[in-house]
């Protein structure tokens, strides 16, 4: 069985969202997702600055069996994304709630997050 | 729930994570496919192909069979357990499937591809008119792949009283051993053996070699190391509407003597006759992506299309076969996502013994 953190967000395209002290999210992909992606190998990043709407498609994961688009869960604006992805991509299977974040995002409404899910409707998204 | 394996049990032990292919359920990998392919590489690693299909082609006429069935042409096998690898091509020089034949005592083994299984037996049964043999599926015997540059010691250990007939084996060459036969063969571009074995024998043979330290592999592991060792996938790199001239399979067409009048060679002369518009080559991108199956390729006078493409994880890019013009140079471009990449042209193989060819 998939790990699935209850102290995290989730939407159903598989990526996982922590909300953090300061307001700020932090996004990565589920461990359900990188056990069906298989063995990554590239991680394609978003800008930092950029300004994305919820359901963009802002990044790209490369695994040895298929290419797969990573989307904005919310709308705001890229503050930071994990470079270390880019030598490391590995750690997307190895840790996908820890080190293997993709980008840090500022919200354009704190409001949207009402709209994601808990574990246990992301749970039922895996079944 | 497909079909299983004698090894099916002995997968799910092992943390397989199984997938349906072509009917039946197998393991993609095992944990880790990258780890997997390394191991074949730098050590050893088995594979479970007890899905392919083995058929024995028996009585008097089965060398003439075989010499009006096949491309390549049996004749070649001058001794006992000698292979050759082949297509099976219809009347219009597509292939039907590709395959290995060994020359046994006085008759003949065939291991055919378990996608292809119905056709292909449906194809070989038709052509048998007029020839005394008889075809027989061999689906009691199960099938494990050891592959890699420690892998022949390995089995050797684990099969002590076969060890000797095992030295004796030639690079394409199977040897029967008290039910069981052993053959230097396989797909992967390292040394080995593909050994056929009694189902009832098959899991505890399995377990002797993981206990010696052979690492499970999976079908993931088995497509980067075919790719890398530029060999062809039925279905992806050739179908029934390509020619064996456009898939890299020239070498394998027995066009001597002239008087053997093997199914699709009309078809296959008038093409050479007219010079074959497209060739198989490898592609390497040594930027960032993957090239993948289907990708249109921008290459010579005009285009051609990715057969297959992955990442290597032995070269650490992407590499794959691709069909292209046949006035294509030294590099083209790839459509990766709607963008066209430059990628390097390269002649097959990618990797052969561990070591990078180009």
């Amino acid at each position: 069985m998939s790990n699935i953190p209850a102290d995290l967000k989730y939407v159903a395209s598989h990526e996982w969202i922590r909300v953090e002290a300061d307001g700020t999210v932090t996004v990565g992909i589920t461990d359900f997702a990188q056990d069906q992606l298989g063995d990554v190998v590239f991680v394609e990043l978003p800008e930092v600055g950029s300004t994305v709407a919820a359901d963009d498609d802002i990044a790209v994961v490369e695994s040895v069996k298929a290419a797969s688009d990573i989307y904005a869960p919310l709308a705001g604006e890229i503050i930071a994304v994990n470079d270390d992805l880019a030598d490391e991509p590995e750690k997307v299977n190895e840790d996908p709630y820890g080190e293997a974040w993709f980008f840090k995002m500022k919200l354009a409404d704190a409001a949207d997050l009402d709209g994601l899910l808990d574990a246990d409707g992301y749970s039922a998204v895996c079944e | 729930m497909g079909k299983k394996t004698p090894l099916y049990d002995s997968h799910i032990e092992a943390g397989g994570k199984i997938v349906d292919f072509g009917g039946w359920d197998m393991p993609i990998h095992y944990g880790s496919q990258i780890k997997e392919h390394n191991a074949v590489r730098e050590a050893a690693g088995m594979f479970d192909v007890s899905h392919m299909t083995i058929v024995d082609v028996r009585g008097p006429d089965a060398t003439a069979y075989l010499q009006a069935l096949l491309a390549n042409d049996v004749a070649k096998l001058k001794e006992t357990g000698k292979a050759l690898y082949t297509g099976m091509l219809n009347q219009d020089g597509g292939v039907i499937d590709d395959l290995i034949v060994y020359r046994m005592d006085g008759w003949y083994r065939t291991v055919v591809n378990c996608a292809t299984r119905e056709k292909d037996l449906e194809w070989m049964t038709a052509h048998t008119k007029g020839f005394d043999i008889s075809l027989t599926e061999r689906p009691e015997l199960a099938m494990i792949a050891v592959q890699g540059p420690e892998a022949i010691g390995m089995v050797q250990k684990v099969q002590s009283e076969a060890a000797e007939l095992i030295d004796s084996l030639k690079v394409f060459q199977g040897l029967a051993h008290h039910g069981w036969f052993f053959a230097r063969t396989g797909y992967t571009g390292e040394d080995g053996l593909e050994i056929m074995v009694p189902q009832e024998n098959a899991a505890d043979f399995w377990t002797q070699l993981v206990e010696a330290g052979v690492q499970p592999c999976g079908l993931g592991a088995r497509d980067t190391l075919r790719l890398e060792a530029g060999m062809n996938l039925y279905g992806n790199d050739m179908d029934e509407s390509t020619s064996p001239l456009a898939a890299g399979m020239g070498w394998t067409i027995a066009w001597e003597p002239t008087d053997r009048d093997f199914i699709g060679r009309a078809a296959l002369e008038q093409e050479k006759a007219a010079g074959t518009p497209m060739k198989q080559v490898g592609l390497v991108l040594e930027t960032r992506g993957v090239m993948r199956s289907h990708q249109r390729v921008v290459a010579g006078s005009g285009e051609g299309e990715v057969t297959s493409g992955t990442f290597s994880p032995t070269l650490q890019c992407s590499i794959a076969i691709a069909r292209v013009p046949a006035d294509t140079g030294d590099t083209a471009q790839v459509d990766l996502r709607g963008k066209l990449t430059d990628v390097s042209v390269i002649k097959l193989p990618f990797v052969r013994n561990g070591k990078k060819l180009f």
